[in-house]
């Protein structure tokens, strides 16, 4: 079983490219149809959580996988699985990269990338902003961190600190509105 | 050094919510800013080379970071720090049962995490665009990847590669 563990996450890592959400199906595919070691509903309450934790959802899920086929030694197989085709390959291209960087036609080929990469990393952005950014609330807490981090250069780590405690006032104070709208709803049918 | 790299990525791995360029903000602040690890220019070639080669585009980075700073032992000690957070939370959420799914604190957290990570995805952008847009061409190539990749659904790798190659061609 630890082996299979291994060599079914070694699998997954080493053919999904780009991260995140891309590798979902193929982690679907092998750990739902094929193993089954997850139902179709432990998989989507698996992407909800991987959501809220840190860390990428196919590290997440092959930690979790892991623990629940083998306990402790299970995640940390898979995980492992998981995480050493990157490590591999990317010992290998840089190891490689960094002898040739200097190289005229590699800094061309830089030169040409790095504006895709910024498109990229907007890209991101506007995405995750549409989903997001839906009202007065969410507009101001995406300005404010905006101010926070470029403007006064405030660690990222403390606006996500920040931005969470913005979330849980700004929803105790609606939980409070829907109760007191409760108990007048109450008192109104009295 | 080691250590420092072993930290430094498990406070980014730490933080990293709502997926890999997530991490990109957190990358940024440490490593180029504060430790000095990376130049601007080196941190946005980092983040290419990641999204083309296999695995999550955080852990890519880690690895990379690592061994250019620290040859194999680093990469080591960085992919061992930005996995280690995600690890021990999901044992803890898995082992203790904890009920983070529906829980209404959580939730109500990430209803203002998620629209600051956005915010702090855009200012990774806005701080590589002074490295990554040096002349009119630049500029033309990020503004038509920008829209291919809002208005199709072209694969980021082959884009990547592309102007890569358009690169070679007119540099």
């Amino acid at each position: 079983m630890l082996w299979e563990l291994f060599t079914t996450f070694f699998k997954i890592g080493a053919t999904t490219f780009g991260g995140g959400h891309a590798m979902v199906p193929i982690i679907h595919r092998e750990v739902v149809d094929t193993h089954h070691w997850l139902t179709n509903e432990e998989m989507i309450d698996m992407i909800a959580i991987a959501e809220i934790t840190p860390g990428p959802v196919a590290i997440n899920t092959a930690t979790f996988v892991g623990y629940k086929k083998q306990g402790v030694l299970g995640s940390i197989v898979a995980t492992a699985g998981v995480v050493l085709p990157s490590f591999l390959a990317i010992l290998a291209i840089v190891s490689l990269f960094l002898k040739i960087e200097n190289a005229p036609v590699v800094e061309a080929i830089f030169k040409g990338m790095r504006p895709t990469i910024l498109a990229l990393v907007a890209w991101a952005a506007t995405r995750i902003a549409k989903v997001t950014l839906k009202d007065g609330f969410t507009f101001a807490v995406c300005g404010t961190a905006l101010v926070l981090v470029l403007l006064l250069k405030i660690h990222p780590v403390a606006v996500i600190g920040l931005s969470a405690a913005a979330g849980l006032v700004h929803s105790g104070y609606s939980w409070k509105k829907r109760a007191q709208n409760a108990s007048r709803g109450k008192e109104d049918l009295q | 050094m080691i250590v420092s790299l072993f930290s430094t990525f498990f406070l980014i791995g730490l933080f990293t919510f709502g997926g890999g360029y997530a991490m990109l903000p957190l990358i940024q602040k440490e490593v180029v800013g504060f430790h000095h690890w990376l130049t601007m220019t080196e941190f946005i070639d980092v983040v290419g080379i990641a999204e083309i080669t296999p695995g999550p585009i955080a852990v890519n980075t880690a690895t990379f970071v690592g061994y250019k700073i620290a040859g194999i032992l680093g990469s080591a000690a960085a992919t061992l720090g930005v996995v280690l957070p995600s690890l021990i939370v999901i044992l803890l959420v898995a082992a203790l049962f904890v009920k983070v799914k529906d829980n209404p604190y959580v939730e109500a957290a990430f209803s203002g995490m998620r629209p600051a990570v956005a915010a702090l995805i855009a200012s990774a952008a806005i701080n590589i665009l002074p490295s990554s847009i040096t002349d009119v061409r630049s500029a033309l190539i990020a503004i038509a990847s920008f829209s291919l990749l809002r208005y199709t659904k072209v694969s980021p790798i082959l884009l990547l590669l592309l102007s890569g190659a358009l690169g070679a061609l007119i540099y």
